[in-house]
């Protein structure tokens, strides 16, 4: 039991291989005969691998992701000139770009953007049947379908963000392109276009719930393990039948803080902050450039942005000038 | 297997990820400087030891001899072909060639850009490079004191010691073609590493630096107007200009912009100065650097065939005030004032106006016809209202600068202009006839005010 107090898992219990439930009638049968046991990845998950329930929906999936990623991975190869050396060294920066704006919704040229049409949409498509299969499989194991609907929240930011944005703003262009550094410049540009994100609302909320995320996530975390000696990683049980561990879990933060979630509880909190996440932030994405066009004049109109004093003297956009001030001749003392 | 064999199993590879992880990171402690409001996160971060390498590895700045007695017979008098610095007395205008010497060609000395034979000869594109430069710097000091302040600038500035200036920059050549043609791999002339580590615009110099697209992208009002499109794309292209500003001059961005809105004005009063910049960079591209194309031998272009062209880093290299704010240019009267015989924008020549020939000038890449010269086609006009049977003839000229293709479409668009007038003044189109474009070989130098004309003969 003390091999459970480390943080990492000290504790490797091998068995025979587990198959899995019977599957209801209509089900494929699931892929891989024999599980692989891998004595590395026990460190961190079950050590079993396999077998796994493709089925066709998870089949399509894979093929249409897969299609997906290689129309990405061909064209960044032919932006290297098929140098395979060069493509892993440029592999973080390259990326598959949206049409340029003149196309608006129009169907571009495969390469003026078409391939990042057809991409987004394969992979659009791979992941709704993705999703499906995390709801099917659900239901085929008599469970919930809390996996899922948290999937969709994520999918929600990913639709707002190629394709119902772009949608609404009348360009493909304003869709992200598919690459390591350049979707993240992407969202640099974003925010610079749409004067600092800082200042929307729902990318506030989502930072919220994404820092509360990680908060709670930890808090959990640490508290199961600290009373998994009570036997408190049987959180479900504990659910209904309250022992030791929950009793011990639930004093430490009422003595802490003065109050505690319970054991059901804690998990709905996690849940619902990691769904709002994707949610909130997809609201204000979708907002920017359709409903508000510089979220620092918004906030400044509103009374949110605060004004600092002027610690600059006078500055003036020169711009608005007529012409430049007269500078000082060459060699005059400041 | 043992305890102890496990955790070495388990630490080793992860110190060694650690370590990879760690590697692109600068050792601490960095120097953080307060410049704004407290707590708006308005400071200034450098790594004093990195600062420390960069200076180290900066060469010494040539010692200034002093500037000598202004005295005696002046440089255009006594020497041949003197352009430029002209005015200078003799022994001033002997001290100026021999510090250019020590900041442009230390090793290669006066035969740089002389004829030993002659030194008066310009069959040197060297030499012929280096008197519009002089013209440059001479404009430079004299009319974008919004920049360059009362330090000025002087060959060095830029050249340190090297015939090439080290940091320029060219068009960059479109991306290059798999035998697949051009179905695949499009970059949009983006993702590769070039400023800093973006993966944005390659090249946002073209349209920002030597073009006059917009760099401000944020949206001017809180809500959208559709008069307003400024596309994801623009911000990446001015967020790449912003990029190459940091790196070139070592500052963050709050160096100029305030934390809260980079588009407001409530910013250190340094924007203003960088605000001048980019006219700056823009002024000199155009006027002086994009006409020396065809002054420069192939090797020298870029690769679109395109002259070298500035940036902030060609003076910045690294420093927010180049070398440091040394002022350099006090020193050489002959960089600092612009020599009346060689006015960085001459001003056109009035149009010639007669009863059976015009000729109209127009600006450096210009196809308007604007002020005196929209005017000079009166008498013509005139002419041909009363005599019913004449016929124009319409020639463009263009000068040497600049790509041929470029200065046909220039020449062919000049002759436009002046056709187009004739014909709004209600003369019949079938009695103006145009001709080919012509190029004038008078000026090797390049901008020669009288090449850039359109002449219209009577018949």
């Amino acid at each position: 039991m003390a091999q459970y107090q480390n943080l990492f898992t000290r504790v490797q219990p091998v068995g025979p291989a587990y198959m899995g439930v019977e599957l209801p009638a209509g089900n494929a049968p699931r892929t891989g005969r024999q599980p692989m046991f891998l004595y590395w990845l026990g460190w961190l998950g079950n050590a079993q691998i396999g077998p796994v329930y493709l089925g066709p929906l998870g089949l399509m999936a894979l093929i249409l992701g897969t299609l997906s990623i290689n129309i990405m991975g061909f064209n960044m190869l032919a932006q290297v000139n098929w140098d395979p050396i060069e493509f892993v060294r440029q592999l973080p920066w390259l990326a598959l770009e949206p049409p340029k704006p003149e196309y608006g919704l129009r169907l571009p040229p495969m390469n003026e953007g078409g391939w990042w049409l057809l991409s987004g949409g394969l992979l659009t498509a791979s992941i709704l049947l993705w999703w499906l299969r995390t709801y099917v499989r659900a239901r085929a194991l008599g469970l919930g379908t809390h996996v899922a609907w948290a999937f969709a929240s994520a999918i929600w930011l990913f639709l707002v963000l190629g394709f119902f944005r772009p949608i609404a703003m009348g360009s493909w262009s304003e869709g992200v392109p598919f690459g390591i550094f350049p979707h993240l410049d992407w969202t640099a540009a974003f925010s610079l276009r749409y004067g600092n994100l800082f200042y929307n609302p729902f990318h506030a909320l989502s930072i919220a719930f994404l820092y509360g995320s990680t908060l709670l996530f930890a808090m959990h975390g640490a508290t199961i393990l600290a009373v998994s000696r009570y036997g408190g990683d049987r959180e479900i049980d504990q659910i209904v039948d309250r022992g030791t561990a929950s009793e011990r879990a639930a004093l430490f933060w009422r003595w802490t803080m003065g109050w505690n979630a319970t054991t059901e509880s804690i998990h709905r909190w996690a849940w619902w902050f990691a769904v709002l996440c994707p949610l909130a932030g997809g609201i204000g994405i979708l907002l920017s450039g359709t409903v508000v066009d510089n979220w620092y004049l918004w906030s400044v109109k509103h009374g949110v942005a605060p004004s600092y004093p002027n610690v600059f003297g006078d500055v003036v956009d020169p711009a608005t000038l007529m012409a430049a001030p007269p500078a000082a001749p060459i060699g005059a003392k400041p | 297997m043992n305890a102890q064999l496990e955790r070495l199993l388990l630490t080793g590879p992860l110190l060694i990820a650690a370590a990879w992880l760690l590697a692109g990171c600068e050792r601490p402690p960095v120097q953080s400087t307060q410049q704004g409001y407290r707590g708006t996160g308005m400071v200034q971060i450098d790594n004093p030891r990195i600062k420390a390498a960069q200076a180290a590895a900066r060469p010494a700045v040539p010692p200034d001899a002093p500037p000598l007695p202004v005295a005696g017979p002046k440089a255009r008098d006594v020497f041949q072909n003197v352009k430029v610095l002209g005015d200078l007395p003799v022994p001033e205008f002997t001290r100026h060639m021999a510090a250019i010497t020590q900041w442009v060609a230390p090793e290669q000395g006066c035969n740089y850009c002389h004829n030993p034979d002659n030194l008066a000869d310009d069959s040197k594109y060297q030499k012929v490079v280096s008197r519009r430069m002089l013209e440059m710097t001479q404009h430079l000091n004299a009319d974008w004191g919004a920049h360059v302040g009362a330090t000025g600038v002087t060959c060095y500035t830029c050249h340190r010691g090297q015939p090439q200036p080290a940091k320029v920059w060219f068009t960059a050549a479109p991306g290059k073609r798999s035998q697949w043609g051009s179905m695949l791999g499009n970059d949009f002339g983006q993702n590769h590493p070039n400023i800093g580590l973006t993966s944005m615009h390659v090249d946002p110099f073209t349209d920002l630096l030597l073009g006059q697209e917009p760099i401000r992208v944020a949206g001017p009002a809180a809500l959208p107007n559709t008069a307003y499109k400024m596309p994801i794309q623009s911000a990446e292209k001015t967020y790449a200009l912003m990029m190459h500003f940091s790196e070139a001059l070592g500052v963050n961005c709050t160096f100029c912009h305030n934390t809260h809105s980079f588009a407001a004005w409530d910013s250190p009063p340094q924007r203003v100065t960088a605000w001048h910049g980019i006219r700056m960079a823009r002024d000199l591209n155009n006027a002086y650097l994009v006409p020396l194309t065809n002054t420069f031998p192939k090797d020298r272009l870029g690769p679109t065939g395109d002259a070298a062209k500035v940036y902030c880093a060609t003076c910045h290299q690294g420093q927010n005030k180049p070398l440091g704010g040394q002022a350099m240019a006090a020193l050489y009267a002959g960089l600092t004032k612009v020599a009346a015989a060689a006015g960085a924008a001459p001003a056109l020549p009035p149009p010639e106006d007669g009863p059976t020939k015009s000729v109209l000038f127009f600006g450096v890449g210009s196809a308007d016809l604007l002020g005196e010269q929209a005017k000079g086609l009166a008498q013509l006009i005139v002419t041909m209202t009363e005599k019913k049977a004449t016929v124009a003839t319409i020639s463009g000229y263009h000068s040497a600068a600049g790509t041929l293709a470029a200065n046909q479409e220039l020449a062919k668009q000049r002759a436009f202009a002046v056709r187009d007038a004739l014909l709004a003044a209600g003369i019949a189109e079938a009695r103006v006839k145009l001709e080919k474009p012509q190029q004038t070989g008078a000026n090797v130098a390049g901008e020669d005010p009288a090449a850039r004309r359109v002449e219209v003969t009577l018949r």
